[in-house]
């Protein structure tokens, strides 16, 4: 099962390669990884995707809270979560597709940042599947890159991730 | 006070009470060395070869108790040290490495000496620090200290580049007194209603074991373990890395458990029904075949790691994070108070069972036979030193001998490289160890394979006067190799043997020690006399012993604990051609 954690983990040189190497280090898979600071500037919040069974995750949220630099963190998946993941895509265009690509980025609620006589950039928001369903919806030979920033999540309601 | 970089490590050390650095100098510790000569109260211990300093302060941490404290120069000699590093990660033993780096400018463009200590030491140390910034220096110290010693104890790498150690630039002083980290907080609080579901489990057993490892002798919990079983009357079993921590001789201890544990412990573990797990991490080398592993038991587990509970064994019924020596004194207060008595006739029933397994004498081997056997060695310096001296070894068969014929009866006197099995460990642990008991009888247990990975520290052992006894038990073998190959490979000894092994005794004797060979049985006691009544030198001991012997009894890889290979399936090891 996928599953989105969250870290906060202090601000410091090294700490992103102590996540990252735990992951290498225990045969552990990241799908997505994405890091920055937050509003207290001594912070960083990491949004990290992996997918395995309840008893590799839960050594995997084990593990990383045993690494010093790690200050708390929560399994998004527990509980009610707004997840979202920032695309932009690059699309040849022509005369006779471009029509379709634009009503397909209206179905979708994209925006197209940049035109060209021949290419369309496209910005899209959304959780993963979304993204993975309008790659899917546009012709695979149409698209010139694909750019994912990756997932990042926050839950629901008042309780928060922080110190 | 304004002291310089070096001054202010230095002064931090001494203000941490340390005793001994192990170190060896380079360009990068220079200015530390220099501050290290100008003062007395921190004394710096130089070894021949990084590896052995790392080695040595291992040892002086696990028999003291006390964080080993290591000094090395950056590039190779930051690499030199890894090894020792790992080793005592893998064992969680508390030690604080101080590696010099190149000055801050230059790093990150392939300076001489350079290499990124932060980075290799990553995966096999408990946490890191490069300092940056002077003023920060006695902080990182005071927190590479706090957290090497807390928690889960491991070791902690400071990498300090050579411009903050410069001794023109001077800083205020002030060593903190205490020092806490918000995003590390080692003590936790166990729920009362854990202790009490673990004393209902535990009482309701009717075939109980203890299963106590390193993590009692860490948590300096012997007594309070003794108590808990001798209370309890249950049967106990050690890991290699938690003997001694009951007394071996005891009669309630069923001997060490594991690939080269007793028939009875491994049996006893197999057909249990309620285990408590003491500070041991199922380490596979313990547990053999994962899905055959205790299957009638439910399972208790202690341990101050969270991510040690369910990382192999999944099946945990009651999970007890927490310090072993305050959680032992919870759960015999909560027995205390509890109504229920162990089940006694049970129990008794249980014990006969257990008799009946120790009647097979999984440890005895061919005491007629005309060739030293290695087991023989063991048994002889336990009665030598009358059970009482501190045992180092290194790695192989010779370490499991003794193990199981060495019988601990106190807690931090088995010195050995459990989790990695560094081979090359004994000698400069046993000089750390020697150095912090100078009166007490030091024996390093090693074979012909294992001494030469560290032997240039005969030398250290000479310069600051630690005469330590090395049992050195010479099969002309990589003796547990070849066991393996013999076994698994049809005897086919691939590089397992070396046709040019050194004369021990001159080359002991070159390093300004004593050598002496022994060839025959009866040569043994006479010799470890005269190797232990020499107090103030450095014997080295070259026992020729039987070169085919084998570790029995023994879990192949893939068994079970019900599924052990003993000696007599195999008849005397004598019959056995080798190549």
């Amino acid at each position: 099962m996928k599953h989105i954690i969250s870290i906060l983990i202090e601000n410091e040189a090294g700490a992103l390669s102590r996540v990252a190497g735990l992951f290498s280090a225990r045969g552990y898979n990241i799908e997505s990884l994405t890091v920055a600071a937050t509003e207290d500037p001594s912070l960083s919040r990491m949004t990290l995707v992996t997918r395995g069974s309840e008893d590799v995750i839960a050594q995997i949220t084990k593990q990383l809270n045993k690494l010093i630099d790690v200050v708390k963190l929560i399994d998004l998946a527990d509980s009610p979560h707004i997840e979202r993941e920032l695309m932009m895509v690059k699309i040849k265009t022509t005369e006779q597709t471009r029509n379709d690509i634009r009503s397909v980025v209206d179905i979708f609620r994209g925006r197209i940042l940049d035109v060209t006589p021949n290419s369309y950039v496209i910005e899209m928001t959304g959780s993963s599947e979304k993204l993975d369903a309008f790659t899917a919806a546009i012709s695979h030979d149409s698209i010139i890159e694909v750019v994912r920033s990756g997932a990042t999540g926050i839950s629901r309601g008042e309780q928060g991730l922080h110190l | 006070m304004e002291l310089s970089g070096a001054q202010i490590l230095l002064q931090s050390l001494a203000d941490e009470g340390v005793e001994y650095i192990f170190g060896y100098p380079g360009g990068a510790v220079l200015h530390i060395y220099d501050a290290i000569f100008q003062q007395e109260a921190v004394k710096h211990i130089l070894v021949r070869h990084e590896q052995g300093a790392t080695h040595a302060a291992d040892g002086y941490a696990r028999a003291t108790g006390k964080p080993g404290v290591v000094l090395v120069t950056s590039g190779p000699g930051a690499t030199n040290a890894v090894t020792g590093i790992a080793t005592a990660y893998m064992d969680s033993i508390p030690m604080v490495v101080i590696s010099g780096q190149v000055s801050s400018p230059v790093i990150g463009s392939d300076a001489f000496q350079e290499v990124d200590m932060v980075g290799i030491t990553r995966p096999c140390v408990k946490h890191n620090f490069l300092v940056k910034d002077v003023t920060k220096l006695a902080e990182t110290i005071k927190k590479a200290f706090y957290v090497a010693t807390t928690g889960r104890p491991g070791p902690v790498v400071v990498d300090i580049p050579k411009d903050i150690t410069a001794p023109n630039i001077l800083v205020p002083y002030k060593y903190p007194k205490k020092v806490s980290l918000r995003s590390y907080n080692p003590v936790v609080n166990v729920a009362k209603e854990q202790i009490k579901a673990a004393v209902e489990l535990l009482l309701s057993a009717n075939k109980p074991m203890i299963y106590a490892g390193g993590g009692v002798v860490l948590g300096e919990a012997s007594s309070e373990l003794t108590e808990f079983t001798r209370h309890l009357g249950y049967p106990i079993t050690n890991t290699l890395m938690g003997l001694g921590a009951y007394p071996a001789t005891d009669k309630q201890f069923v001997g060490m458990l594991g690939m080269h544990g007793t028939y009875e412990a491994n049996m006893a573990m197999h057909e249990s029904d309620v285990i408590i797990a003491i500070g041991a991490r199922f380490d596979d080398r313990v547990t053999g075949k994962l899905d055959e592993f205790c299957p009638y038991a439910k399972i208790i587990h202690i341990d101050i790691d969270p991510a040690s509970i369910s990382k192999t064994i999944k099946k945990i019924a009651i999970p007890i994070v927490g310090d072993v020596k305050p959680v032992l004194k919870q759960l015999l207060e909560c027995l205390k108070d509890s109504k229920k008595k162990p089940n006694k006739k049970a129990l008794e029933t249980w014990w006969q069972q257990i008799d009946e397994w120790r009647a097979v004498q999984s440890l005895e081997y061919d005491r007629s036979s005309d060739l030293i056997k290695p087991q023989f060695v063991i048994e002889q310096l336990y009665q030598v030193t009358k059970g009482d001296a501190y045992v180092t070894s290194d790695v192989g068969q010779h370490q499991m001998w003794a193990a199981q014929y060495y019988h601990f009866d106190k807690p931090r006197r088995w010195i050995n490289s459990g989790g990695l099995g560094t081979m090359g460990f004994g000698l400069p642990a046993a000089i750390g160890v020697k150095l912090a008991f100078p009166d007490a009888d030091v024996a390093c247990v090693t074979g012909e394979a294992s001494i030469q990975m560290c032997i240039q520290e005969l030398s250290t052992a000479l310069q600051f006067k630690t005469p330590v006894k090395i049992i050195n038990l010479n099969n002309r073998y990589m003796g547990m190799v070849r066991q393996w190959q013999e076994f698994s490979y049809e005897c086919r000894y691939s590089h397992s043997y070396m046709d040019t092994i050194p004369d021990f005794v001159k080359l002991a004797e070159a390093y300004g020690h004593v050598g002496i060979r022994i060839d025959k049985p009866e040569e043994v006691r006479p010799a470890l006399e005269q190797a232990f009544a020499m107090k103030d030198r450095t014997v080295f001991l070259d026992i020729m012993t039987d070169r085919t012997e084998n570790v029995y009894p023994m879990i192949e890889a893939g068994k079970g604990h019900h599924d052990m290979k003993l000696r007599v399936a195999l008849g005397t090891s004598t019959d056995r051609e080798l190549a």
